[in-house]
């Protein structure tokens, strides 16, 4: 059996971060569709209607959905019996680069203090990058997410005090939906971490994302608290663009850790309607 | 709801008649500012430099527009809107010194801003956010780049634009602001909860 190959993975990023920037994932375009469906208010409605209109055009064009396409974000889930021969951030970098090159990213990646752009996307820890184990998989999977920072900026992380429980943490939530208003391009998903330590909450709170819209959490308790948020989320009637409707939202999604007897942290990343995510397996060259 | 379609320049009979719900489409020359442009823009200002463009009674687009290289010039590829609130500083004092008309951008503005805007009769108008591909159909062409030494998407790029939209009339310049009723309805929900 060939092993997995620099070019192979170089490749793979490249296309996954062209076929993210230039077309939305297909549970998310399905959620938009339903929200048309069922908005009611006019300039809601219409705002829709442009959004189902622009990924069709973007589609069509293969042109990128939206100009701001954000920070790449690569998570390789690598199988530890996976036959592994490439550097996976020096690939990722690679397409990164050449993406931009080619007008499918927008050069948006500056320095923290100087703000200065090297136009290429790439610098200090950008591309993101992060490694997961899988055990006793013979194949790796690379996870792309694109996060636009309209709605990245958005996000907001807190320790409650435990007794507030789940009450606590709706408020939360709510709260900082609210403040976000149109801001984040709605209709928004939102990704909830509950527990671990501060960053294991942030964290689990962009990985709730990365989970497919129609699915709920395996766990029924988490699975309720996505379905109540959302109601919650919706009754707020922010609606598209926050210039007000029924559909603000068209996913809640919660991952959660065991934390400290003293703690109860929480962290919110709000996903804009432009969720550009994308997946690809990779297995030695020759098997599929 | 009404419906508009305006020539750019606007002129201040036209922008009175917008009102918060009515849709817009602009056809002319638009100039688009992000945080760094509008931090330089206010710098001239208060050196009484002249901007290099001519940005009077004109529309500032919130935008960082992504551009492929055709040639010896761009092409627009995506061209949505940025989140405003992030100039808000600034923008009451750019409103009232370049008497900006309208101002193009999603997520809307701060009241001191609203209230700039209804003083100098300027209204808000926020295009779909995220629809870049969209907005990049109703550019007809890039004809000049400034300032590009703050990095293409920070750039004054002078867009020219055919029924560009739509549009939504987020603040008017009565001062009936959309975001704010929106805002305030939802905290009201929130708080009967
Ligand atoms: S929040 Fe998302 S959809 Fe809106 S402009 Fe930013 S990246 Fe685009």
């Amino acid at each position: 059996m060939s092993p997995i190959t620099q070019a192979q993975v170089e490749r793979a990023c490249f296309e996954l971060l062209k076929s993210a920037s230039t077309r939305l994932p297909p549970d998310v375009e399905r959620a938009l569709r339903r929200a048309f469906e069922e908005e009611t208010s006019e300039t809601g409605k219409m705002n829709l209607q442009a959004i189902l209109e622009n990924v069709r055009l973007a589609k069509r064009q293969c042109i990128p959905l939206c100009q701001d396409t954000g920070t790449p974000i690569f998570y390789f889930r690598i199988g530890t019996k996976a036959d592994l021969r490439a550097d996976l951030e020096r690939a990722a970098r690679k397409a990164v680069r050449d993406a931009t090159r080619l007008g499918f990213l927008r050069p948006s990646i500056v320095h923290p203090i100087t703000r200065e752009n090297p136009g290429t996307n790439l610098g200090r820890g950008v591309p993101w990058v992060s490694y997961v184990p899988l055990r006793e998989k013979d194949w790796v999977e690379v996870v792309l997410l694109l996060k636009g920072s309209g709605s990245e900026n958005m996000s907001r992380f807190t320790v409650l005090d435990p007794a507030l429980g789940v009450e606590g943490v709706k408020k939360f939530v709510l709260e900082t939906v609210i403040a976000a208003g149109g801001k984040p391009c709605p209709p928004i998903i939102v990704g909830i971490g509950i527990g671990g330590t501060s960053d294991g909450a942030m964290n689990l709170a962009k990985l709730a994302l990365l989970r497919p819209l129609g699915e709920s959490h395996p766990d029924g308790s988490i699975a309720r608290l996505e379905r109540e948020l959302m109601e919650a989320i919706n009754e707020t009637g922010i609606g598209p663009m926050g210039l007000g409707g029924k559909v603000t939202c068209i996913g809640v999604k919660v991952e959660y850790a065991y934390t400290h007897t003293a703690s109860l942290p929480v962290g919110v990343n709000i996903q804009c309607w432009a969720a550009r995510k994308a997946s690809v397996r990779l297995r030695s060259e020759g098997r599929r | 709801m009404g419906e508009f379609t305006l020539s750019l320049p606007i002129s201040g009979k036209d922008v009175r008649k917008l009102k918060v719900g009515d849709v817009v489409y602009l056809t002319g020359v638009l100039v688009t500012a992000r945080d760094r442009a509008h931090h330089r823009i206010l710098r001239f200002l208060s050196e009484g430099k002249k901007l290099p463009v001519r940005m009077e009674e004109g529309v500032i687009y919130h935008c960082g527009p992504l551009a492929r290289k055709e040639g010896s010039g761009w092409k627009i590829v995506s061209a949505g809107p940025t989140t405003s609130e992030r100039v808000d500083a600034f923008l009451p004092q750019i409103i009232r010194a370049l008497r900006v008309r309208a101002v193009v951008g999603k997520g809307g503005v701060r009241r001191k801003t609203a209230e700039a805007m209804r003083e100098m009769r300027c209204v808000y108008l926020a295009f779909p956010g995220g629809c870049g591909a969209l907005a990049a159909q109703r550019v007809k062409g890039v004809k000049r780049i400034y300032w590009s030494d703050l990095g293409l998407p920070e750039a004054l790029w002078v867009l020219e634009v055919e029924d560009f939209g739509p549009l939504f009339v987020g603040i008017d310049t009565k001062g009936k602001n959309r975001y704010e009723e929106v805002k305030r309805e939802a905290v009201r929900r929130l708080r009967s909860r």
